[in-house]
């Protein structure tokens, strides 16, 4: 399994119990002070520094790219810790092995196996807990993605340490008092002797509790006990981000500082061939012009001058033998793969494509195209080379030991000469996970061609548009035979992927034999990681799929989703919480209709009722989504609601404008005209509601996404009749067809 | 011979071409950097700020063309604290990544000093900026808030 894999591959199944805790040891509480605490702060555990001051520090081993985990994971160790919330802050953790993250090493870990903490013996689950830590270590494993950081970091390993540091201070306490540990108890950052009425601070008890060891089996709450996880506390961030006052990667200042602008081939994997040099010899600023295998860049004094001077340069690459492949021409590839005889069946239930003989097969086939990730803050990176053999970088990513040593590597250096400062990012999407990383690369190279001299390396929206790692263009066909009711009995999905086959397009609806084969591609055009990965597609395929079969049988769209849904409670009652609270069945005003659709993406479920009114003309109005989600329980209520209302946004801008095209080997869109998103002109009244249930925690970042495009498309072909199966549903005419 | 720039109510003499893009000289010259690099084509709106009071895409504005104007930024709109409209967006918990929110907040600004009680639709056709994060309902509704209470006769 490849480490991207590890960590961000789709999967269902949720670890639900803890199997420990990799604690440090105590000698690294001492390197933990020396590297991440400031004067009157010490650790007391992973992840906690107490202040004497009584400031309670939460070191969070992911990045801030704006779906609030700072405060959500803050909310969780301060829960376990009764800490005085007002008392409470959140910081990034360094680049450092020290702050490897086991939690999310053990969280992934347990799911992969598909096992939870129970199947452990309890003899042995400090060691399993303590090997998630090694193995977190070796993966320099400080990822943010998957929508892990809850369910993953706080669930394996903030509350731990949170409870653990509480039970250091209650036996310092009692230390102090002789007193049984009975008679103390905490509230508010305070232990308080309960016979005498005395009570000290966490900062006054902190540096003798810190002589104690930290539990890796300290006693939790039960949900039934929080009063700070559940609640919709304020996020941390955002009074420093009304301001203008946080610092992303893109604000590093530093002395003496230059800036690159880079062009890079259009052409992926072309080469550079040459540039002219001359045409900027009289350009202001200009200190250096690199030539780097497939890009060339300009370092000037000034961003601008870089800029214009790389414009200058007219550069010419050769295409890489890439230079005729197409849209069109990967489409095919794509179909003529689904009729290859050799694919792989990946997955089969009961008799599989067998139950499709001697039965009515309905067939269809669906696509999506690549997608940009297009984060507002475009990629860059500052790094300072020095020649003694020291590298520095600033940079927004999601995983800030994993650049480390991709930096390092990058640069032929000792991962002990690089130091990374990971960064504010200006939204991710995944565009700053582990193998994405050209602009480190870029920036890296760019350093060593001049040392000692800081350059903040800068793609432009044009480059960071057509240099992305895109959301791959996929397509699949499904067959399903069925019953004398409409009912599906076989279900046969063929697919094609440029990676292992895809656990998301596995279907949680009860039908009795299943067949799944992949069929992989690749082509030039480099791919990854894209908000809720495989889920973004399967999600759009499975829930048209299953609304054509719907509508094929003369069903209503939802009773024919709770018929497939008799064993799945959770499921059923997410999908019944949206339809009601959308007022499905209701009428509406003519050429408006609604559709639904339901997903289950890393651990949560969320069903989406989309309204849309078709005009005459064709032109679709999005007037309101309404949703229902259960992720088990909302660590910070409305962090959940923003993540849900992100997800309808990001997933509509997606499913209505959202293609990169491919002509002659390169990327047509170059900035947001060619490439439109939803603006406020667009955007629907969004209501979110939430079904709670003991179901382990599930993630919040990605799972409102793929049943949007299901959602709205099913809609649209309730309002006018017609199946959008090839995204966007820009490219579509849709007028001749809207009803008055 | 420089460039004359007034900005946030301090005098600034620079060397710089006066075709330079004022949000670069803004960044990179002044150190402020509160105003986003976004799209450099006046597409996003990462990069408003204020020139005499009106909103502006600073990417594609040229910083001879502004030479003696006032020009406000995200660090200079709440005069030491928070502005009405910031205070809303914390109100409504409006960031996520935050990196469109100073143009957000400062195309905000402007339009409602122009029409303090818009409709939503009045709003959705002033205020284009993008944001990627999706945060694009609670704009709206901390601008309702804005609006009510200007309605209400309340204190801005």
């Amino acid at each position: 399994m490849t480490r991207r894999k590890f960590l961000i591959g789709g999967t269902t199944v949720a670890g639900g119990l803890i199997v420990g805790y990799g604690l440090w040891p105590s000698g690294r509480l001492a390197r933990a002070n020396l590297l991440a605490a400031k004067p009157g702060e010490r650790f007391l555990a992973n992840w906690i520094k107490i202040g004497r001051d009584d400031i309670i520090t939460v070191v969070v081993p992911h990045c801030d790219m704006g779906t609030g985990v700072f405060t959500s994971l803050s909310q969780m160790a301060a829960e376990e810790l009764d800490a005085d919330w007002a008392k409470v802050r959140a910081e990034t953790a360094p680049a450092d092995p020290l702050f490897a993250n086991g939690p999310l090493a053990e969280g992934f870990g347990l799911e992969q196996m598909q096992i939870t903490g129970d199947s452990i013996p309890g003899f042995l689950r400090a060691t399993a807990a303590n090997s998630f830590r090694v193995i977190a270590e070796y993966m320099d494993l400080q990822t943010t993605g998957g929508s892990a950081s809850v369910r993953m970091t706080g669930v394996y390993g903030m509350r731990i340490a949170g409870a653990s540091v509480r039970e250091m201070l209650v036996q310092a306490a009692a230390a102090r008092l002789h007193a049984p540990l009975r008679a103390l108890r905490t509230e508010s950052s305070r232990v308080i002797h309960l016979p005498s009425g005395q009570s000290f601070s966490y900062g006054e008890l902190a540096a003798e509790a810190a002589r104690y060891s930290p539990s890796a089996h300290p006693k939790l709450k039960a949900r039934s006990a929080y009063s700070l996880v559940g609640r919709p506390v304020p996020r941390l961030d955002i009074p420093a981000k009304v301001k203008g006052a946080t610092q992303y990667g893109i604000d590093t200042q530093l002395p003496n500082l230059c800036y690159g602008a880079i062009r890079i081939s259009p052409v992926f994997g072309g080469k550079l061939v040459s540039v002219n040099d001359s045409a900027v010899a009289e350009h202001r600023g200009v200190k250096k012009i690199v030539r780097l295998d497939d890009a060339v860049v300009v370092v000037a004094d000034r961003f601008w001058r870089a800029r214009d001077a790389v414009g200058a340069l007219e550069p010419v690459f050769d295409h890489g033998g890439n230079g005729d492949v197409s849209s069109k021409s990967i489409r095919d590839r794509h179909l003529a793969a689904l009729n290859d005889a050799k694919i792989k069946q990946e997955h089969v239930t009961g008799a599989g494509a067998e139950a499709l003989k001697n039965a009515t097969v309905v067939e269809r086939i669906y696509n999506v195209p690549y997608l940009a990730h297009a984060p507002m803050e475009p990629v860059n990176a500052t790094a300072l080379y020095k020649p003694e053999g020291t590298l520095e970088i600033w940079a927004g990513t999601q995983d800030g030991l994993g650049s480390r040593r991709f930096c390092a590597k990058t640069a032929g250096l000792d991962v002990e000469k690089v130091t990374f400062h990971l960064l504010p990012s200006g939204g991710g999407f995944g565009r700053r996970l582990p193998d994405l990383w050209n602009f480190l690369s870029y920036a890296v190279k760019v350093s060593m061609a001049l040392p000692d001299v800081p350059v903040k390396l800068i793609f432009t929206r044009e480059q960071d548009m057509q240099h992305d790692f895109y959301r791959p263009n996929v397509t699949s066909r499904f067959r399903a035979a069925v019953n004398q009711d409409g009912i599906p009995v076989a279900w046969v999905n063929d697919y094609t992927t440029d990676d292992d086959p895809n656990q998301e397009a596995h279907i949680f609806y009860g039908v009795p034999n299943q067949a799944y084969r992949a069929a992989k591609i690749t082509t030039h055009v480099p791919t990854g990681p894209w908000r809720s990965v495989e889920a973004s597609w399967h999600g759009f395929f499975i829930e048209s799929f299953l609304d054509e079969l719907a509508h094929q049988a003369h069903r209503d769209p939802l009773e024919y989703r709770r018929a497939l849904l008799a064993d799945k409670p959770r499921h059923l009652a997410t999908l019944n919480l949206a339809a009601e609270q959308a007022g499905w069945g209701t009428p509406l005003s003519p050429g408006c209709a609604r559709g639904i659709a339901m997903v289950e993406c890393f651990g949560t479920i969320v069903a989406h009722v989309a309204e849309v009114e078709v005009s005459q003309d064709g032109a679709v109005k999005v007037h309101r989504f309404t949703s229902a989600a259960d992720c088990g329980m909302a660590v910070n209520p409305d962090g959940f609601r923003a993540q849900m209302e992100s997800g309808v946004i990001f997933g509509l801008s997606a499913a209505l404008y959202g293609e990169i095209t491919i002509n002659r080997g390169a990327v047509v869109e170059q900035n947001f005209p060619d490439y439109e998103v939803v603006r406020l002109a667009q955007c629907p009244t969004i209501e979110v509601h939430m079904h709670e249930s003991d179901a382990p925690l599930g993630g919040a970042g990605e799972p409102g996404i793929p049943p949007v495009a299901p959602a709205l498309t099913n809609a649209i072909f309730a309002a006018t009749g017609v199946r959008i199966r090839e995204l966007p549903v820009m490219k579509h005419a849709l007028a001749q067809a809207a009803r008055g | 011979m420089g460039i004359r720039l007034r900005v946030n109510g301090v005098a600034h003499e620079l060397d710089v071409e006066p075709d330079a893009p004022l949000l670069w000289v803004i960044r990179d010259e002044l150190h402020l950097t509160g105003t986003k690099f976004g799209c450099g084509i006046a597409a996003c709106g990462a990069c408003t700020l204020h020139v005499n009071g009106k909103a502006m895409r600073s990417c594609s504005v040229r910083v001879g063309s502004v030479a003696e104007a006032e020009i406000t930024t995200i660090e200079g709109l709440g005069g030491g604290g928070l502005s009405p409209v910031q205070q809303a967006w914390i109100e409504h918990q409006v960031p996520q990544c935050g990196y469109c929110q100073s143009g957000m907040i400062m195309a905000v600004s402007a339009f409602l000093a122009t029409n303090p009680t818009p409709t939503d639709d009045q709003l959705a056709a002033a205020i284009t900026n993008i944001c990627r994060c999706g945060t694009l309902p609670r704009i709206r509704a901390a601008v309702r808030t804005l609006a009510a209470g200007k309605g209400a006769g309340a204190a801005g």
